[in-house]
């Protein structure tokens, strides 16, 4: 399994230490049981229910999982973040690989560039959203402005086709610096001596690169595609911010739909539902990854 | 770092940089700095027109303001008291990173440190965690705050912020401290230490690069949360200051400036952030991220 938490531990016995395992754990378990797992079980209970503004929940058996089976925005949205999720590994992931390869390959500027690629990640994603909006304006937007100054005709942005383009955009950009860096921290873990052995045996920038920098860094290749697919799953602001999932559910991914479903149609029961939904196409997805990318490990020789 | 500057060591510099400067060389800076133009650009546009009316961002689109007008900035702080904001804000990122330090440094500790019966079920718990989006858990949590009646509170934001930034904190600190060498402890177990002493006066303070980075994004995660701030805190009294572009999108969708103002002001603090402490925040994130 890719997704993973173990330590090796060394320990040292002591008196009384699971009175000190208690305490020490007890507030970090206590947050995480009231507000992650015990909110998971209760949306899980109230899938059953049908209910408008929270109050009066009336028992409706498996009701709301065949509405959401019927439901077309939910397939509509499950396919949005599919394309989603194949844009993220092609395009965070790959740019994230490429810039990273080239970084590692110069020898000015290092620094400036491992800055300036990284810092979209610090902003929020709402503030990058508001930005994106003012870029996709259509009277004074920076890129409508750009192509009337080359004489071309002003663009709607954000109409049916491609709004989820538009909002796969800055999502996509705002990462690609997240996965540089880890591929970078991969790249300079690889010993000198190996590419100087390539150099004297006469291989190519591009052979160095294709026999010796990626069988190394694939593993660190794969912590970042299961990555950019979880994180996927958990968009939510900049859509809503750029379009709020439309027009016409057209940018509609499962966050936005279910955040609409609960705060603006007030239906909590079928919002539970999607919500669940959500964590179960998270666990397939990602035991998916793992079986198809494996195991296959490259060590150092 | 002192640098040594010799006009024979410049001199070489330069001969190197020329040197180095091959057709390969020169496609890959272009692609770059192609890159690094995609994330500054944008941000200097917006920051410009953020001193511009919205007629004149229509008219001229790339012109620098004629003078510094801050009309954008007096209108935005009459629609929001943005010091206020900035105070709401401050408060209750910076309790939760005190509170996730605390309590993540305690379980980290214990997770790198002993072997007990429900480790494992402990384990998978957190990478479960990690995966649970913040859109999962908000109606039942929101029910609870209702119930405790501390909806549009501090508390409100602090507690599921200090639950969710929790997981990722324990993750990072018991990965950093489970490579603290035993030697130390067992030398503190002999001068008579009990295991408190040992975490506050050992681990704490070994492990300060860590909980630095853990703290740094904490507070950044914390900061740049808008969809919690709009569920648990929707009063104005205590709303944090990312709201600002929430409430001016949807009531100023029109006004480019004040737009543009309302990006810059939340993203300043942000970035001043980012430039004091890049050192921390990139290297200790990696550390983290190729371990966990």
């Amino acid at each position: 399994m890719l997704l993973t938490f173990s330590l090796e531990v060394e320990t040292i016995k002591f008196k009384n230490d699971n009175k000190v395992i208690f305490f020490f754990l007890l507030p970090a378990l206590l947050f995480w049981s009231i507000f992650l797992f015990y909110p998971i079980i209760r949306s899980l209970y109230k899938t059953f229910f049908f209910t408008v503004h929270n109050i009066n929940p009336e028992f409706i058996g498996f009701g709301n999982y065949i509405k959401l089976l019927t439901d077309p925005v939910v397939w509509l949205a499950t396919k949005n973040t599919f394309i989603f999720m194949i844009a993220a590994v092609i395009f965070q992931v790959g740019l994230g690989v490429l810039l990273a390869i080239f970084v590692d390959l110069i020898r000015y500027g290092k620094n400036f560039f491992r800055t300036t690629f990284f810092f979209p990640i610090v902003l929020s994603a709402a503030s990058l959203g508001l930005l994106f909006r003012l870029l996709y304006n259509y009277d004074a937007g920076l890129l409508n402005s750009i192509l009337e100054a080359l004489n071309f005709e002003p663009v709607l942005w954000l109409d049916a086709a491609k709004a989820l383009a538009m909002v796969m955009i800055p999502t996509i950009w705002q990462y690609v610096g997240f996965y540089f860096v880890i591929i970078l921290t991969a790249l300079t873990k690889i010993p000198n001596s190996l590419y100087e052995v390539a150099k004297i045996e006469g291989a190519s920038t591009f052979q160095r690169i294709t026999k010796i920098t990626l069988p190394l860094i694939f593993q660190d290749i794969r912590v970042c595609i299961v990555l950019a697919i979880t994180g996927t799953l958990k968009v939510f602001d900049m859509v809503w911010v750029i379009t709020a999932g439309g027009p016409f559910d057209s940018s509609q991914v499962l966050g936005t739909y279910m955040y609409s479903t609960v705060f603006q149609r007030r239906l909590f029961g079928y919002g539970s539902t999607i919500a669940i939904f959500i964590i179960i196409l998270g666990v397939i997805v990602t035991t998916l990854t793992n079986k198809f990318i494996g195991n296959r490990d490259v060590t150092i020789d | 770092m002192k640098a040594n500057f010799s006009p024979k060591k410049i001199l070489n510099n330069i001969q190197d940089y020329f040197i180095e400067i091959s057709m390969t060389k020169f496609v890959i800076y272009m692609v770059l700095i192609a890159w690094a133009s995609t994330t500054i650009l944008p941000l200097l546009w917006v920051a410009n027109n953020s001193f511009r009316t919205t007629t004149q961002i229509v008219d001229a689109p790339f012109s620098l303001p004629d003078s510094f007008d801050l009309a954008n900035y007096i209108n935005a702080s009459e629609r929001i008291n943005i010091l206020n904001s900035y105070k709401n804000s401050l408060i209750m990122s910076g309790t939760t990173v005190l509170l996730v330090l605390l309590f993540g440094g305690m379980a980290g500790y214990v997770m790198a440190r002993f072997k007990f019966r429900f480790q494992n079920f402990i384990n998978k718990m957190i990478v479960v965690a990690l995966m649970i989006p913040a859109f999962v858990t908000v109606v039942p949590v929101y029910e609870i705050f209702i119930k405790m009646g501390i909806v549009n509170t501090y508390l409100a934001l602090i507690l599921p912020h200090t639950a969710g930034n929790l997981v990722f904190a324990t993750m990072m600190l018991s990965a950093y401290m489970s490579s603290v060498s035993t030697e130390i402890e067992e030398a503190a177990l002999l001068d008579g230490a009990n295991r408190w002493q040992i975490f506050t006066r050992i681990f704490v303070p070994i492990s300060r690069p860590a909980f630095a980075t853990v703290g740094i994004f904490t507070f950044l995660w914390s900061y740049n949360d808008l969809f919690s701030a709009l569920v648990f805190v929707p009063n104005k009294s205590v709303q944090p200051i990312t709201v600002l572009l929430n409430q001016v999108k949807s009531q100023y969708g029109t006004d480019l400036g004040l737009q543009a103002t309302a990006v810059i002001v939340t993203v300043i603090p942000v970035l001043l952030v980012y430039i004091i402490l890049q050192k921390h925040i990139i290297k200790g994130l990696t550390q983290g991220a190729v371990k966990g």
